[in-house]
């Protein structure tokens, strides 16, 4: 027990030994802590001036411009003073004032409700709820009072100045309430606009269209982007259109649609067809998940003749659902092979099983395998 | 009968808490005179509104909350472990205040070391109870073990006085195959059927109003036993706070609701939470029996929970405890209290006001208690949650199969579908995944 006594002196479990008990662990959780390969993008020259930003600083940035542009402009949610739980809103309230940048009770509702409130007599909220899983008592105002407001009445008032942020996905420990894909519970609401950036480039200029777009917007975030995705972000505003998906890796053979971190996975399967199989993939960020680019992908599928799309959510009812429904219906004859969704099963998001239950990239490459060999 | 016992019972809890708590009945009929002026005019009718039953005045006069006396704090035992007066002492025995006292020190034990092993990535995640073990121990010990739990997540003591094993806990951090939620929830969100322990959700306030729900089950059924839901002082701004109370008082349902309010939701303290006089003064709002207490002192949250747990079973109706404390630990291991808080502030608390000091004091005036004691019992207890821990640490996670099970009470077609297509894909891909740490799959 002296290293027992070890461990509680000096508060190290460094001290105890447990060796084998700790090599094994070693491989179990490490060997997997992330599903994923992440590739920067590269800024555009006439963005100006960059500098290193992961995820979370991105969106910080978007937010300072934001909040420097416009004086109506207000920063909130569950302890965003002292810079938001994710670090996203650091150093904001500091800059800003706590009149523009500050914390609310602890209640969703109230939090999107307090955001419509202020986007209809002409502010512009940003509003943040603090994990996508959290967003449900917000839910009947999301979906019956933004998403609803200017159609109902008349086009005589309207939030379009609210943002809600909210960081969604997995993260390699986060359960089933820390780690859902929300995207298409709202997908099924018209009026709202969708939105998932695949990294911090992406995130600071879709943030910014968002915020000034004139549509109640829903920005999810991919949480475990927040530290892991660093790129070289221009550090003036710049925006990024909605509803545009993009085209990030040009190929012949296979579509493969994606957004936000699953569009890492698609990549390194794109790479895994061409080494493996010498399968040329085109990769597609869907970007906006409402109102979607269906153009886009339509095109890359005429010229491919095969689509796999994947994302974390269940496959019941997900987006992908929707993308195959539609190119089915308009792309009927160009079709090689049946479309592939390889998506989050139809269950809770599972803690020790989240390496069992992701849409990985072996995954995704059976998939390839399947349209390439229909 | 029940008349006669209720009468007892109020009797009993007014009598506890005369210093300290108002009911609804007290505030609604006899306003307090500094708030309203009994005016020279009052008029000998009645207002007759269905919603309200008061009286008229004829002087406009609004209610302010700052002129508002605060609600009083109940206390038994002060910071130096002496009863103050010495007919508020519960009188428990030796052998369940040192219960109490170890089921404190084990929790305590428990949490340093779970922080720990978080630190290192041994669990994925934790919330320590450091400052707020009275509130755990104190309820717990008043209730009837057989009383449906509804926990918001630090309540972990609650559960260890109810005989929750140091095995269990460890099990259900590490997620292993022996974790009765399965391990497929975070660590610290236990549960358990023979403790009478509702599993933990993370969404904040969503126990409660279901909390109302199994109270008015339990006063259907008259099984003289009733519900107790914990909540934070943050989780009370949810909306589903407001319909639990709401729901609890309309609906005359024997529940406790346990209110810990430690200062902090996160990083945002309660003057951006709430304006009012903290969570108690809602209780009258509601038309609640409410009381609150010194959440450090336990002897004083055993009473109030004791003499509520006789109101809620005599009378059907839902009380309503504050009980005031401070969060000495971080919010979880995804924080740091130091980015919002002065290391000051907290280790006044620590140094000045927790539960296991004062109790540990009252002990050694008692002559229950001494160094020697203290000093074999923290070996002994960290040596038992050492152990507990290293056996959890060399299980096996359950088999991935069980991830698709309990979805439905039965498999459906499509998710029986996915489970054979996730064995075959993972058999075929077997090098890519971790499956040695996990049961083998059926």
């Amino acid at each position: 027990m002296a290293a027992l006594k070890g461990l509680i002196t000096k508060g190290s479990l460094q001290k105890l030994v447990f060796s084998n008990v700790r090599k094994e662990f070693k491989t179990r959780i490490f060997a997997r802590c992330s599903h994923f390969t992440y590739v920067p993008d590269t800024p555009k020259a006439n963005h100006g001036e960059t500098t290193r930003m992961n995820l979370f600083q991105s969106i910080n940035s978007a937010m300072d411009n934001a909040l420097e542009q416009d004086p109506t402009a207000v920063l909130f949610g569950e302890d965003v003073a002292f810079g938001g739980v994710f670090r996203c809103s650091i150093g904001l309230k500091d800059k800003y004032g706590k009149d523009r940048v500050f914390n609310t009770p602890l209640s969703e509702q109230g939090i999107v409700a307090f955001g419509i409130g202020l986007a209809v007599v002409g502010a512009t909220a940003i509003a943040e709820i603090q994990f996508a899983d959290y967003i449900f008592p917000a839910y009947d105002q999301i979906v019956n009072e933004a998403a609803k407001f200017r159609y109902r009445t008349g086009n005589l008032f309207d939030c379009g100045k609210l943002t809600i942020r909210a960081p969604c996905g997995a993260v390699g420990h986060g359960a089933m309430y820390h780690s859902q894909s929300v995207e298409a519970q709202f997908a099924h609401t018209a009026g709202l606009k969708v939105v998932i950036p695949r990294g911090p480039i992406q995130a600071k200029g879709l943030l910014l269209s968002c915020i000034w777009d004139e549509n109640p917007c829903i920005f999810l975030e991919p949480k475990i982007l927040y530290r892991s995705a660093i790129e070289e972000v221009p550090i003036h505003k710049y925006t990024i259109p909605l509803s545009q998906a993009e085209v990030i890796l040009e190929g012949k053979d296979v579509t493969l649609v994606g957004y936000g971190t699953q569009v890492h996975v698609l990549r390194e399967v794109a790479n895994m067809a061409q080494e493996r199989l010498n399968v040329s993939c085109e990769v597609i960020d869907l970007r906006t998940i409402l109102p979607y680019d269906f153009e886009t992908i339509a095109n890359s599928v005429v010229k491919t003749g095969r689509l796999v799309i994947s994302h974390e959510a269940p496959v019941t009812m997900g987006f992908a659902t929707e993308i195959a429904t539609a190119v089915q219906e308009e792309c009927f004859l160009n079709l090689e092979a049946p479309i592939q969704r390889v998506c989050g099963y139809d269950i809770p998001f599972p803690h020790v099983f989240e390496p069992f239950c992701l849409p990985d990239k072996y995954r995704v490459f059976e998939a390839v395998k399947k349209v390439i060999n229909f | 009968m029940n008349r006669l016992l209720s009468r007892k019972a109020f009797k009993a809890f007014f009598k506890l808490h005369e210093a300290c708590c108002l009911t609804s009945t007290q505030y609604f009929l006899k306003p307090p005179r500094v708030l309203v002026n009994k005016a020279q005019y009052i008029s000998e009718d009645r207002p007759e509104f269905p919603g309200s039953k008061s009286e008229f005045v004829h002087k406009l006069k609004f209610l302010w909350p700052e002129k508002m006396e605060g609600i009083p704090v109940y206390r038994v035992m002060n910071r130096k472990g002496e009863i103050v007066d010495p007919s508020e002492d519960p009188g428990l025995s030796k052998e369940t205040v040192i219960k109490m006292y170890k089921d404190m020190t084990m929790l305590n034990t428990m949490d340093r070391i779970l922080y720990e092993s978080q630190r290192q990535g041994r669990i994925s995640f934790y919330m320590t109870n450091f400052g707020e073990e009275g509130t755990h121990i104190g309820s717990a010990a008043a209730l009837n073990p057989k009383d449906l739990i509804f926990g918001q997540y630090r309540e972990a003591g609650v559960l260890m006085w109810r005989g929750f094993t140091l095995d269990q806990f460890m099990n259900q951090c590490y997620g292993s195959s022996e974790d009765l939620g399965k391990g497929r929830q975070m660590p610290v969100h236990y549960g358990s059927k023979d403790l009478h322990f509702v599993t933990i959700s993370s969404p904040l306030a969503t126990q409660m109003p279901q909390a109302s729900g199994a109270a008015y089950g339990f006063k259907r059924a008259q099984n003289g036993l009733c519900v107790v839901c914990y909540f934070g002082e943050g989780a009370a701004s949810e909306g589903d706070a407001h319909a639990a109370l709401n729901f609890a008082a309309t609906l005359e349902c024997p529940v406790i609701f346990f209110c810990r309010n430690n200062g902090y939701a996160i990083s945002t303290p309660t003057r951006d939470q709430y304006r009012g006089d903290g969570i108690a003064s809602r209780g009258f709002g509601y038309g609640m029996v409410t009381a609150r207490v010194d959440g450090n002192d336990i002897f004083a949250v055993y009473k109030v929970t004791k003499a509520a747990r006789e109101i809620c079973i005599q009378e059907n109706r839902p009380v309503l405890i504050e009980a005031m404390t401070y969060r000495i630990g971080h919010h979880s291991t995804s924080d740091d209290s130091s980015a919002y808080r002065s290391v000051d502030e907290v280790s006044h608390w620590n140094k000045e006001d927790t539960p296991i000091a004062r109790l540990r004091l009252y002990m050694i005036n008692k002559g229950w208690w001494n160094d020697d004691a203290e000093k074999e019992w923290k070996r002994d207890s960290k040596k038992k949650v050492m152990e507990a821990f290293a056996n959890a640490e060399g299980r096996k996670k359950p088999n991935p199969e069980m991830m698709f099970t309990d979805v439905y009470k039965e498999i459906p077609k499509h998710i029986q579908k996915q489970m054979d297509q996730m064995k075959q894909h993972v058999h075929a891909y077997k090098d890519h995944y971790p499956l040695d740490s996990y049961q083998k799959m059926g």
